[in-house]
């Protein structure tokens, strides 16, 4: 879907994006994960033709980008809004034909959806007689309206409430399952990580990783075992952690020290009955704050 | 090309279906001609209410009789000061005039008494006619028989008249063209005022709602900018249409109904132009009428429009610059000193030079320079502009509103995707002065 190259852009003597390099592969969920202020949102901008970069080179379909691009492109940024004085209708439709939709396109397209979220009767309300929750609902219909085949949502689940962020997230997976890229910006990794087929983290205008999750992690498999032991017959080592103990059960968080799993559950073994072996997964987070201290300490 | 005429639309749009639009719109006209209309009925029912007012006249030099008018009653009954103070208190004279002994030729010590303070009126009443009687006596000291005096008295009225280039005679009047440069100025002056706010609160939504990021990633911010400028000012321009139409349509029938009013010779005059020329003195209104006929309105309302909409655009683009600029409209104030300013010189300028002395040299300066010409320039140009300073003017104007244009689109489109930082002068000449 999208290709990147070697992306620079610099703000006066601030360097927003350095050397970027980034594939963004066709369908499924891409998370770009990084504190606030780590180049996101310059990226974004770039993509979506906002600003220009510096150097480098952004493919979309092999192509660089160009006016039509826009059509294939949805942006949802940050902090939300529509015109207030507008009607639905009348601002969804501004919205779709800005985005070069025909007349009749439009009017078609904003009935389907305004029939499929059961709100063909707010038509004529103004944003600001709208609720917050029904708001967010109208900027996602203009965000979408044009079908683009990418999406990109900048921190799409802020100032959202809990049965409004599930309704968006549903509609996600839906575009997802219909073939769309979508393309998610987040300084809450832990908020994606079920989410996301795909993440790049960006720190300081820098890449300094990317991959699957599942492929990110493994990457870091070299963790913990979380062990739940029963009737305990003997002393445990000093040096273990000890999680919480209750009723003679305990759970304990162990390093793999250069052994293998079976080999420390053997040793386990020996202390009474291993109820559950799971290793623990790093999250994102941890595996984000690791790599930034790798990089500044190198 | 078309999604600028979408933004067009949208701008346009979204003013003129507003509630506000339309009840301004509709009533504007009608509060002036509502406010005069006003003023006049007061000014007649007091006529008609009003009781004749008494005054005594103490005349100590037997020399002045006072005639009465329609307001003021003059009784002289030979009282002296005192009694006549008395009959003020008791409220059977409305005051007292004293004439003591004097020499004529420096009259001195004559005082008005009363209960409440004069009206100017009064008091300049009084003034004139002694002055009448006492250069009457004075005369009359010096063997001039005041019938005599009678015949040789002439009323004069000097017609002003400007020629044409072939030579064409048109009856001018100085208080309409005064009011006509003082309204189109004014006009033009709360036109950029009310619309350029329009324009500026416009990016500021756009801005803070994050509108124009969607927006800008299909369409230019160039594109952008001067579309909602160019929307907007259709708005102005329907608006001004609109009022053109009102106010020519209410005033043809309020002269209609005048006219029928209209004692049967004054119609004919204004019936007939011919006839009026023929009559030796022409009805007071039928002078204002015929100057008004003899000024051309076609060229007046298009130089209003070409100079509305240059100083509209010229300055929309500030307007729209300063928005893009802040995040909300009370951060705005710090920068609109550099449009008030100029605004404020043109509006003052207007009313301290230009109408005054429309052809004295700050008048053509003022007239000229792109910032103020358009309010300065109306006041002029109901007395005839020459040919090349109307050029240059105009031709300058243009030059000044691609300049501000170009100003402003180089702050708007860093602008319109900075948040959270306070610009200052500084910050804003860092952005004109980059390049990307």
């Amino acid at each position: 879907m999208l290709e990147i190259h070697k992306l620079n852009k610099a703000y006066g003597s601030h360097k927003a994006l350095t050397d970027l390099d980034l594939v963004v592969p066709d369908g499924g969920i891409f998370g770009l994960l990084g504190p606030n202020g780590a180049g996101k949102t310059t990226l974004i901008r770039i993509i979506n033709q906002i600003i220009e970069q510096d150097s480098g080179e952004v493919l979309m379909d092999g192509q660089p980008l160009s006016g039509e691009s826009i059509r294939k492109i949805g942006y949802l940024p940050e902090e939300r809004g529509l015109y207030k004085k507008m009607g639905v209708w009348d601002q969804l439709i501004y919205f779709s034909r800005i985005k070069g939709l025909t007349s009749l396109e439009a009017k078609q397209r904003v009935q389907q959806w305004l029939e499929k979220f059961e709100i063909s009767s707010w038509k004529n309300k103004k944003i600001e007689d709208l609720s917050k929750g029904m708001a967010q609902k109208i900027q996602f219909i203009a965000t979408v309206i044009h079908e683009p085949r990418l999406l990109i949502l900048d921190e799409p689940f802020s100032g959202f409430d809990p049965v409004n962020a599930a309704v968006l997230k549903n509609e996600i997976l839906e575009l997802k399952k219909a073939g769309t890229t979508i393309l998610l910006s987040t300084h809450r990794m832990e908020s994606v990580e079920l989410l996301c087929d795909q993440v790049a983290m960006i720190h300081k205008s820098k890449k300094i990783m990317d991959g699957s999750i599942r492929e990110i992690k493994s990457r870091f498999r070299p963790l913990e075992i979380r062990v739940s032991l029963d009737q305990i017959n003997q002393e445990l080592p000093p040096t273990w952690q000890v999680e919480s103990r209750e009723d003679g059960r305990v759970e304990l968080l162990l390093p793999l020290n250069g052994q293998s799993p079976n080999e420390l559950l053997q040793e386990l073994m020996a202390f009474g009955q291993v109820i559950s072996f799971q290793e623990r997964f790093p999250s994102m987070e941890e595996i984000f704050i690791q790599q930034v201290n790798a990089s500044t300490h190198a | 090309m078309h999604k600028v005429l979408l933004v067009i639309q949208r701008e346009y749009l979204a003013r003129v279906k507003k509630k506000s639009f339309l009840i301004a719109t509709l009533l504007t006209p009608l509060i002036f001609p509502a406010i005069m209309a006003v003023f006049v009925w007061i000014a007649v029912e007091e006529k008609e209410n009003q009781s004749l007012r008494v005054i005594e006249v103490v005349d100590e030099t037997g020399l002045f009789f006072m005639e009465s008018s329609e307001q003021y009653a003059f009784s002289s009954s030979g009282k002296s000061l005192e009694e006549a103070k008395a009959l003020v208190t008791k409220e059977e004279r409305y005051g007292v005039l004293y004439l003591p002994k004097m020499e004529l030729s420096a009259p001195q010590g004559i005082q008005f008494y009363g209960l409440e303070n004069p009206s100017t009126a009064l008091i300049g009443y009084l003034e004139g006619a002694l002055k009448r009687k006492i250069e009457d006596q004075r005369l009359y000291a010096k063997g001039i028989d005041p019938n005599v005096l009678k015949e040789i008295r002439t009323e004069v009225k000097v017609q002003s008249l400007t020629l044409g280039e072939a030579g064409e005679e048109k009856i001018t009047d100085a208080t309409v063209n005064y009011a006509l440069g003082f309204l189109s100025g004014i006009l033009i002056y709360l036109f950029i005022f009310i619309y350029g706010n329009q324009i500026m609160q416009g990016v500021i939504e756009e801005k803070s709602t994050r509108i124009v990021e969607i927006l800008v990633s299909s369409l230019r911010p160039f594109q952008l900018m001067m579309g909602k400028i160019v929307g907007i000012g259709a708005v102005g321009l329907t608006q001004f249409l609109i009022w053109v139409f009102l106010v020519s349509t209410l005033s043809t029938v309020v002269m209609g109904v005048l006219g029928m009013q209209m004692p049967q010779q004054q119609a004919m005059e204004m019936a007939n132009p011919e006839l009026m020329g023929a009559s030796p003195q022409p009805s007071e209104l039928g002078d204002i009428l015929q100057v008004i006929n003899g000024i051309d309105f076609v060229s007046l309302v298009l130089a209003f429009v070409f100079y509305f909409l240059g100083g509209y655009l010229l300055y929309g683009a500030l307007f729209a610059a300063v928005g893009a600029a802040v995040d909300a409209p009370s951060d705005a104030q710090q920068f609109m000193f550099p449009i008030t300013i100029p605004l404020l010189v043109g509006y003052m300028g207007l009313f301290v030079f230009v109408l005054q002395d429309p052809s004295s040299n700050i008048s053509f300066w003022l007239s000229i320079i792109p910032l103020t010409s358009p309010i300065a320039m109306m006041g002029r140009i109901s007395y005839g502009v020459p040919f090349w300073e109307l050029g240059l003017s105009m031709g300058l104007l243009v030059l000044g509103f691609f300049g501000t244009t170009w100003l402003a689109a180089k702050i708007y489109r860093i602008g319109i995707l900075m948040h959270g930082t306070k610009p200052s002068y500084k910050v804003l000449w860092k952005w004109l002065r980059s390049s990307n």
